[in-house]
């Protein structure tokens, strides 16, 4: 079938089967090898990203549904200058990761969240950091990560480089 | 591995869909089950009837006292405050947070569970404990099933293959009624070993009215009849719901041996829960 994904404001016309997954499209068809794909169950989260600003799992979904739709990866947190997203820099001062297989989606996890509710408090992230699994850190950094990015969030210091 | 080949298709209208059914479709709606069992090739249809783009199958409706949850309502929907009115929704807010974590409750449906039927879903032990109805459509018309007919066994339903879930009703709870829904399982990505909902009505105090809804308790969703037999007409306190929990795991349950839980580890387990929901429910 003929799609046109949009990917972090880009357009990838693709022709896929509908058997493709969103996950598979987006690092074979589309090159962006960011977003990781661990157990194609839809238990891990490595797959998160967001699809028309929902942080979901790209396993669980088919390309072809997502045809038109908003789509953003890890690739597009950074600024176009590659100046490092709030969650990512947040990440790095709580060393939020170690292997970094996880680390996409715990980061596309948490900026819909906080896209959503920039109030998240500290229960809603304890909650949060539940979706997905690091096998590295024992979530304590990343809960501690997802946090401080909030606090800054609170503060001004977060500035969404979206249009 | 990865879904076997398959056609694709997006009915604009109930009617598509239900056309596409009778020609042996299999129905996509959040996927949260469906895509991962294409995955494993357990699940291999030839068709896939996307019907996200079915208007109207995403209405949440109340009128004459009943509640009307379209096949498109998504389970967070079910967490925002407000979204269903008095008790009813004080209970399926306090369900949802059980189910899975928040990528899957935004894209599951609370329709796509009680189609998939799964044994530990908390969605299937709530619409049995409180009479829901399941309205679905074929190219031969519409019928509603009551929950209490509905469910057969694991993942296996009343529906036939070509008739569409297209919602689920429930009567509303009153003012007077308590609610509570308590989880046991392994681990926060876990299904529910066992899974306890509860509506509790109470009047001059004495209960009125109970409903008790037991998930993975056994084959299928169950309503504790013992149980609230137990309860019903007397006055709440912590023995009367000590008893009920006894009666659900003896009477009502027919649980099987699990890993890490065997049965009578489990009656144990339904019992304290069933008691510990009751209490919780207990209008103050």
């Amino acid at each position: 079938m003929k799609i046109t994904l949009t990917v972090n404001d880009a357009a990838y016309p693709l022709d896929v089967e509908p058997r493709r997954v969103l996950a598979d499209a987006l690092r074979d068809d589309c090159g962006l090898t960011g977003t990781h794909l661990g157990c194609e169950q839809g238990v891990c989260g490595a797959c998160t990203v967001l699809v028309d600003g929902e942080a979901v799992r790209s396993c669980l979904m088919l390309a072809v549904q997502c045809d038109g739709v908003p789509i953003r990866t890890v690739e597009g947190l950074a600024g176009a200058d590659g100046e490092p997203h709030p969650l990512q820099r947040a990440f790095s001062a709580e060393r939020g990761l170690q292997c970094g297989f996880c680390t996409p989606g715990f980061l596309m996890l948490a900026a819909g969240a906080l896209e959503h509710d920039p109030a998240l408090g500290e229960e809603e992230v304890a909650a949060l950091v539940g979706s997905n699994l690091c096998r590295c850190t024992g979530y304590e950094p990343i809960r501690r990560a997802i946090t401080r990015a909030a606090r800054d969030h609170q503060n001004g210091q977060f500035h969404d480089r979206r249009q | 591995m990865k879904p076997a080949a398959f056609d694709y298709l997006a009915p604009h209208t109930v009617a598509e869909a239900v056309d596409a059914l009778g020609a042996g479709a299999q129905v996509l709606a959040g996927g949260q089950s469906l895509l991962l069992e294409m995955h494993l090739q357990r699940a291999r249809p030839a068709v896939v009837a996307d019907i996200n783009h079915v208007p109207g199958l995403d209405a949440l409706t109340v009128a004459d006292g009943t509640l009307t949850v379209g096949a498109l309502v998504r389970h967070r929907t079910f967490g925002s405050p407000g979204a269903v009115p008095g008790p009813l929704g004080d209970l399926f807010g306090r369900a949802v947070g059980y189910i899975a974590h928040p990528p899957i409750r935004a894209r599951g449906t609370m329709v796509g569970s009680l189609a998939w039927a799964h044994p530990a879903s908390e969605w299937c032990a709530l619409a049995v404990a409180l009479d829901a109805v399941v309205e679905v459509r074929s190219t031969r018309g519409t019928r509603e099933i009551p929950a209490g007919d509905y469910f057969r066994g694991p993942f296996q339903t009343a529906r036939e293959p070509d008739e569409l879930l297209t919602a689920v009703r429930y009567p509303l709870l009153g003012p007077d009624t308590g609610v509570a829904f308590t989880e046991h399982r392994r681990t926060g990505f876990s299904f529910a070993q066992v899974a306890v909902g509860a509506a509790l009505t109470v009047r001059d105090g004495v209960i009125a009215g109970a409903r008790i809804g037991l998930a993975n308790c056994a084959d299928r969703p169950l309503r504790a009849h013992a149980a609230e037999r137990a309860v019903v007409g007397a006055g709440p306190s912590p023995l009367l719901f000590a008893a009920a929990g006894e009666a659900a795991a003896a009477h009502d349950a027919a649980p099987v041996p699990e890993p890490y839980a065997d049965v009578d580890y489990r009656r144990h387990v339904i019992a304290v829960l069933v008691a510990r929901t009751l209490r919780e429910a207990t209008p103050v």
